[in-house]
């Protein structure tokens, strides 16, 4: 942790970089839509201000709201509290034992010249002990990022899993300007919404971003010039590459595990097939050639396999097929007339898709040991799921009245948020690998 | 006939942030990099967690304008077959339906008597289902419609095929008379 400290001190007092924190689009939020069941109870008291100054960010009430989403927590609201101590010395465990809490979160945020140390102290409370101290210390406009570190600590001190609460997502926005127009815009945010910036925007549609294994790059697809193309963004310098601008459909990229290659659907030899980009050196080697719909592609962890969508079967089914095209593709899934959009969790363990039956279209994750399927989502049109690093949790759009929203379920279908968003349709989450 | 496109290049001055001069400062860095690509304006802004990103703003070229060509009469027009130019489909069929064949036809005779006028069959599906599956249903829809004009005898190089998937619905509402109004392909004369 104090490696952790210095290396935020490091890269933000040593380079001097200094970070927007208010943007004027894209805010998001976040609401509980469905509670939770055996979850700790931790109660995360406000911390102590500067003296003379009310900070923007509600430190406290972001580390609640991470650990409330993780499904691993329920928090305690402010109103309930007796007290609201803010230094160890004025902890009395009495208090939070007698509101039921397990664990006990304060903390203080204290000025020096223009930065900023934000310490917290996690209690066990029927232990009447301290688990964790910590300090952070970050430039004002990263106070947000700084309660995720600290959300992280938390929460793999509590739960032995690492943290996904500093790690980013990318979206696709669609809106209607004040001529009526359609504007697409390439987004990527805090794993909360929070911090969001357009880092590329179009007239015509933007689809399918597909993060680099190192979280450098975006790989997506752009209809700018009246056709589909696939481009990859660096979004440290906003350069980009056009690497398919084939004749037919060029879509839904997916980096190998090793960065090296993309997979691609292309159809200019007829219909839709699955192809293999080596960025290197541009060659292009046909995947799948059947007279099917194949598309959607996505690696498995260790790089040897490609799981793809498929109509070969008359309905769109996952298969699964040798990413070096040998043998034949097999088919994982039997549960309703519709799995599509399929993606590995980082352990490589299970599958997220989308499943469609009795015209509903919900998220739904494969066992692969046990060929079990979970339903985790209960809406009519959910769509584009993507796992989280540490697999606990997927991101997923879905409809709420007229507009796309973001939204999370954890991997036991219990603890569901939204993410709100102001205005436009919301869509296409991909989550960032941790790097 | 003489049909008139207009490029237009779209470089919008990026809007990123409206912030207050009390919480942005220059990049003491200064690595001011110029944009490689083709496309594109360039703005620097700075993710939460110290990662520098760029934002850049997507050109959008080729506008065409087949404007003066639709308000003639033989397209405008309710009686003419010409003035109807998006032919819809069944759920999961890209199956041209009977009560649309004489539309098609009308278009692949006129594209035939003139066979310098180009047109992009533009293929789009409803909003079930999965966004990159969709951008393929809408492709065997558009080919179904280019392979009968084919049929009939328009040349292959006065016909384009993109496929939007359910990118650019028609009707937003989550209903049968919505989904219905959004599996189509229209015929985009340019």
């Amino acid at each position: 942790m104090i490696k952790l400290v210095k290396k935020i001190a490091l890269i933000l007092v040593s380079l001097n970089i200094f970070i927007f924190s208010q943007f004027s689009y894209a805010e998001l939020s976040i609401e509980i839509t469905e509670g939770v069941q055996g979850a700790h109870k931790i109660a995360v008291v406000p911390f102590a201000n500067p003296k003379g100054e009310k900070l923007q960010v509600e430190i406290a009430q972001i580390i609640a709201s991470n650990l409330a989403r993780s499904g691993y927590f329920k928090a305690l609201e402010n109103s309930q509290m007796l007290a609201q101590p803010t230094q160890p010395a004025q902890v009395k465990f009495r208090n939070w034992e007698a509101l039921g809490q397990d664990y006990l979160v304060i903390g203080v945020v204290t000025k020096d010249n223009n930065l900023y140390h934000v310490q917290m102290s996690l209690f066990d409370v029927y232990k009447k002990s301290q688990l964790k101290g910590l300090r952070v210390t970050v430039e004002a406009s990263s106070l947000r990022m700084a309660a995720h570190h600290l959300s992280d600590a938390i929460y793999e001190k509590l739960t032995g899993i690492p943290g996904v609460f500093t790690t980013r997502i990318a979206y696709v926005t669609s809106e209607l300007t004040a001529q009526n127009k359609r504007k697409y815009n390439l987004n990527i945010a805090d794993y909360d919404g929070g911090n969001a910036i357009s880092i590329a925007q179009s007239k015509e549609p933007i689809m399918s971003p597909a993060w680099s294994p190192k979280a450098d790059k975006i790989a997506y697809v752009s209809f700018e010039n009246k056709v589909s193309e696939i481009f990859v963004q660096a979004l440290a310098t906003g350069k980009r590459k056009s690497i398919a601008k084939y004749k037919g459909i060029n879509g839904a990229p997916a980096w190998s595990p090793d960065g090296k290659r993309l997979a691609l659907t292309l159809s200019k030899d007829g219909n839709s097939d699955i192809y293999i980009l080596t960025l290197a050196n541009k060659s292009l080697k046909k995947l799948t050639k059947s007279w099917a719909i194949d598309t959607e592609a996505a690696w498995s962890p260790d790089g040897k396999k490609i799981l793809f969508t498929s109509d070969r079967g008359r309905r769109p089914q996952l298969y699964v097929m040798d990413s070096h095209g040998k043998g034949v593709a097999e088919r994982i899934t039997f549960d309703g007339d519709y799995n599509a959009r399929g993606s590995f969790s980082a352990n490589g363990k299970s599958v997220v898709m989308v499943q469609g039956a009795q015209g509903n279209f919900r998220i739904a994750v494969l066992d692969l040991e046990s060929r079990t399927t979970t339903v985790l989502s209960n809406g009519k049109q959910d769509e584009s799921p993507s796992f989280a690093p540490n697999g606990k949790v997927i991101i997923y759009a879905r409809r709420k009245g007229k507009n796309d929203i973001l939204a999370t379920v954890t991997l036991d279908g219990v603890t569901k948020h939204d993410i709100q968003h102001t205005e436009g349709m919301v869509r296409e989450p991909a989550w960032a690998p941790r790097h | 006939m003489k049909i008139k496109t207009i490029i237009m290049a779209f470089l919008l001055a990026i809007s990123v942030v409206a912030c207050s001069p009390d919480n942005v400062k220059e990049d003491s860095l200064g690595t001011a990099e110029l944009l490689g690509s083709e496309n594109g304006v360039e703005s620097n802004v700075y993710n939460a967690d110290g990662t520098r990103v760029t934002a850049i703003d997507l050109q959008n070229s080729s506008l065409t304008e087949a404007d003066d060509l639709m308000q003639s009469a033989e397209f405008s027009d309710p009686n003419s077959p010409l003035s109807t130019r998006i032919i819809y489909f069944e759920y999961d069929s890209s199956q041209v339906r009977n009560e649309f064949i004489s539309i098609l036809e009308a278009h692949a005779n006129y594209l035939m008597a003139n066979p310098s006028q180009r047109v992009t069959l533009d293929g789009h599906s409803d909003e079930r289902g999965t966004r990159e599956y969709n951008i393929a249903l809408g492709e065997q829809r558009a080919k179904s419609v280019f392979k009968m004009m084919r049929l009939i005898g328009v040349m292959a190089n006065q016909i384009d095929i993109v496929s939007y998937g359910e990118e650019k619905p028609a009707s937003l509402e989550l209903n049968d008379d919505s989904f219905a109004l959004n599996r189509r392909v229209e015929v985009v004369y340019k």
